[in-house]
């Protein structure tokens, strides 16, 4: 046992490292200084309490997108349709904020409502890509990029229609909330402990949800063998709606808490790539909810760090994509080299 | 080729599979591996055949130390092996299933090859169609197929790993003709199984293997008694048929229609009683598979009444009938029985009902650990079920039912499965019948349906018999009605 460990961690390092050389590799050949764009990424994500409060904000909703694809992967499920998910959230919020902007109910309550009508839309919109697969035998994947696809048409349609601001409508997105409708946010800051102590509970929850119930064990047993937990007793498909449902609810709670405490408003392209982001992760940690916070925080960090290198090394901001892709990739590559290392041995 | 196998060990995480092993094939004989599930054949035969590599040992084929990396090192060498489910490409044609294993070019020899290809078969008296694609052969078939293959690739040394299992009788003779002229033509043969009389009718000599050792060898004539105490250190006797002599019907079907879209079976009318074991026998797909998932409620069905303890269960859904005690156990055990990647703790926990929101993972770990014991299965809590061999996995799949069942519903219960355990699972289920639970189980083994059942019901392409007693019915008389012969005309299935 001890010896296998080793083994593991061996190969776990062996493809950080070459994630690293590669990446190397690239900055080389687009001619940047390898070192220092490392240095700036470090520098850009933990050089200043700015810059961590960034990580902070970006490391809220990836929590939630990452908590929801965990839940699905559990029930054997891909759920690609995070994205969509996140979005219709955020559309619900919005609507429901809009609705009530004047009305004459006390602002927390408000916001309350909205973030609900968030978890709601996104639970929603999966509902529909589980259904798709349930009774429609829709492969989950291609539902849901075609579901993401209506949600990002529905954005554009409610920014540039019906939500357009006073005047003409731009990318910009609908005309922002009054500031009684903001999530409390630390003073100077955009950081809200609110969505933060809320992500970190439902990972948390997530957790021990999958660890330790009936509820996580029978997902499980659905995900790795429908056939057998029939039998057993399982409710099959229903429990691979609610997977779709808890999922989605994340991801809607991710885009309501995205409207109501930093853009204020919606806006086109609000789920950011989270939902595919939230997948990097869950891939990354081999869905172990036990790494989700630290490799979420690794991954918000390399986001905001590389904000910068437009500016000094002329490279695109993307580049933090690269470095995440290729860690993920390298960590699946060492996972399947070590099993038939070990297999050999 | 004269095959020694040196020293050989192998071991897989905490289990010794291989301890040890000396063994001498000269050529020119049929060599006969037994032992029951587990015993570590398979193990051995893979390591001579290039799939594993032992952990220590050697290997020497006509006097000269190999080293075999990959199965296409070894038929490189001269050994090919024929795997229990035959490794070919079912989508293909026969004939290019046969050249694929070739090396070299790309184009050339296509001809020759089917020169080959007939002659070989000629020798051999098997008739198999080069043209036909090789998911229209019967198993038999494709053995011969890869029989003809391997040889033609310069195979000397053959292994056949549970050749007999999944043939029928008249292909097993000629099988057993196709291994002796290969003895003859001077190649050695290795013939790994755990039924007896085949090694017994067969094999010019035996080596018997139990829980990884070569426990001793043994040349005709055979003495069975001797054999079976080798292979499982004791002496093991059939149970006797212990009828229940309740009254109550347990399970009552009334006029009952199944249909699939193959098949229809009309009007079934059957009482079970209490502890009563019912055999349903029948070419595989005859119907009784349907029939058994129809009573399991897994199947709709299309006319008629099911009656479990009298209560009217038909069209209500496999979670009603388990509500009232009907559990099935599937054929394929890891397919649809177990879930791959879990361990025996938590199939424990999945199986019971749950109590409460949090897992009680102490009390479920207890509860694996004396289902465990009770049932005999070889592991831990902590292994996960693939992990088990075939004999264990049932053995777990059975322990993982509730302790108060109405009505079990069994699927090949023993097949593939060494005399010890399927005597085992046997007393198991009888267990079962005497605290008052009715069995349904299909099998396509005679004996086991004669063996163990009361009353048998013969299927024969939807058709259904009614109940013969057990006691009455031969082994000739099942055999013909299960073959299409001796049915009365319009037999519906109309009685008891």
């Amino acid at each position: 046992m001890k010896k296998n460990t080793w083994i593991n961690l061996a190969f776990q390092i062996g493809a950080l490292a070459l994630a690293l050389v590669i990446t190397t590799v690239i900055l080389v050949a687009v001619g940047a200084p390898p070192l220092k764009v490392f240095g700036s990424i470090i520098k850009g994500s933990f050089g200043s309490v700015q810059n961590v409060v960034a990580v902070l904000i970006t490391w809220a909703p990836l929590l939630l997108t990452t908590a929801g694809v965990l839940i699905t992967f559990s029930a054997g499920l891909w759920n690609i349709g995070m994205e969509g998910q996140m979005t219709m959230g955020a559309i619900f919020a919005t609507g429901m904020l809009r609705l009530l902007e004047h009305a004459s109910l006390p602002p927390a309550l408000i916001i309350l409502l909205g973030i609900l009508a968030g978890i709601l839309g996104g639970a929603v919109w999966a509902a529909l890509a589980g259904a798709l697969k349930t009774f429609g035998g829709v492969n989950e994947i291609f539902g849901g990029l075609g579901l993401n696809f209506v949600a990002t048409a529905l954005t554009i349609y409610l920014v540039f229609g019906p939500w357009k601001r006073p005047g003409v409508g731009s990318m910009s997105g609908t005309q922002p909330f009054d500031k009684a409708l903001w999530l409390p946010t630390l003073p100077g800051t955009q950081l809200s402990l609110w969505s933060l102590g809320i992500s970190v509970a439902v990972i948390v929850i997530v957790y021990f949800l999958l660890r330790g119930t009936h509820f996580g064990l029978r997902l499980k047993a659905v995900g790795k063998n429908p056939k057998a937990a029939f039998l057993m007793g399982v409710p099959t498909w229903q429990y691979s709606m609610i997977a779709f449902l808890l999922c989605g609810a994340f991801a809607g709670l991710a885009g309501g808490i995205q409207v109501a405490g930093i853009y204020h408003r919606l806006l086109p392209n609000i789920s950011n790539g989270y939902g595919f982001l939230g997948l990097l992760v869950a891939m990354l940690i081999n869905y172990q909810a036990l790494w989700a916070a630290p490799i979420a925080f690794l991954f918000a960090a390399l986001n905001i760090g590389s904000v910068q290198l437009q500016i000094q090394y002329k490279l695109d901001s993307s580049f933090a994509g690269v470095l995440q892709d290729l860690l993920v990739l390298m960590v699946l590559l060492g996972e399947g080299a070590r099993q038939r290392f070990m297999k050999k041995s | 080729m004269n095959v020694e196998l040196k020293d050989i060990h192998k071991t897989f995480g905490a289990v010794h599979a291989n301890v040890g092993i000396n063994l001498t094939v000269p050529a020119g004989t049929i060599q006969g591996i037994l032992g029951e599930n587990g015993a570590g054949k398979s193990t051995l035969m893979k390591i001579l055949s290039g799939f594993i590599r032992a952990d220590q040992g050697e290997i020497i084929l006509d006097g000269r130390p190999v080293v075999i990396h990959s199965p296409a090192d070894a038929i490189r060498l001269g050994v090919g092996m024929l795997h229990q489910d035959p490794l070919d490409f079912p989508p293909m044609r026969v004939i290019d299933d046969f050249i694929l294993g070739r090396k070299g070019g790309l184009l050339a020899g296509q001809k020759a090859a089917a020169q080959d290809f007939k002659e070989l078969a000629g020798q051999f008296s098997f008739s198999l169609d080069p043209e036909a694609y090789v998911d229209s052969l019967t198993v038999g078939e494709r053995q011969q197929l890869e029989i003809l293959r391997l040889i033609w690739l310069g195979a000397r040394v053959l292994i056949f790993d549970e050749p007999t299992t999944g043939i029928s009788a008249p292909q097993k003779v000629k099988l057993f003709a196709a291994l002796r002229l290969l003895a003859e033509q001077g190649k050695a043969v290795l013939f790994v199984s755990h039924k007896l009389e085949d090694v017994e009718g067969l094999c010019h000599r035996v080596a018997v293997l139990r829980q990884g050792y070569l426990v001793g060898e043994a040349k005709p004539p055979y003495n069975t008694k001797k054999l079976v105490e080798m292979m499982f250190g004791k002496e093991i006797s059939v149970g006797a048929r212990s009828p229940c002599g309740a009254d109550d019907v347990t399970l009552n079907l009334k006029n009952l229609s199944v249909e699939d879209y193959r098949m229809r079976i009309r009007d079934v009318n059957l009482d079970v009683h209490c502890g009563e074991v019912i055999g349903l026998a029948g070419m595989e797909g005859s119907g009784q598979g349907l029939f058994l998932r129809a009573v399991g409620g897994m199947t709709r069905t299309v006319g008629g009444k099911i009656l479990v303890d009298e209560r009217d269960l038909t069209g209500r859904s496999y979670q009603a009938f388990k509500k009232r005690g009907v559990a099935f156990l599937p054929a394929a055990r890891l397919e649809e029985g177990l879930v791959p990647g879990l361990n025996l703790t938590e199939h424990f926990i999945l199986a019971e009902e749950a109590k409460g929101f949090f897992i009680n993972w102490d009390k479920g770990r207890l509860l694996a650990q004396s289902r465990i014991q009770e049932f005999n299965v070889r592991g831990t809590p902590a292994n996960t079920v693939e992990s088990l061999s075939g004999g264990n996995q049932q053995r777990a799949l059975l322990a993982l039912l509730r302790s108060q069942l109405t009505l079990l519903l069994l699927e090949h219960p023993t097949r593939g499965l060494d005399i010890e355990s399927t005597i085992y699972i046997w007393n198991k289920l009888k267990e079962r019948c005497q605290q008052g639970t009715a069995i349904l189980f299909v099998s396509s083994d005679l004996e086991e349906i004669l063996q163990y059942s009361d009353r048998v019901l013969v299927f024969f392409s939807g058709r259904v018999t009614p109940p013969l007693d057990a006691d009455r019915l031969t082994t000739e008389r099942l055999g013909e009605l299960i073959g299409g012969k001796g049915w009365p005309e319009s037999t519906s299935g109309k009685s008891a």
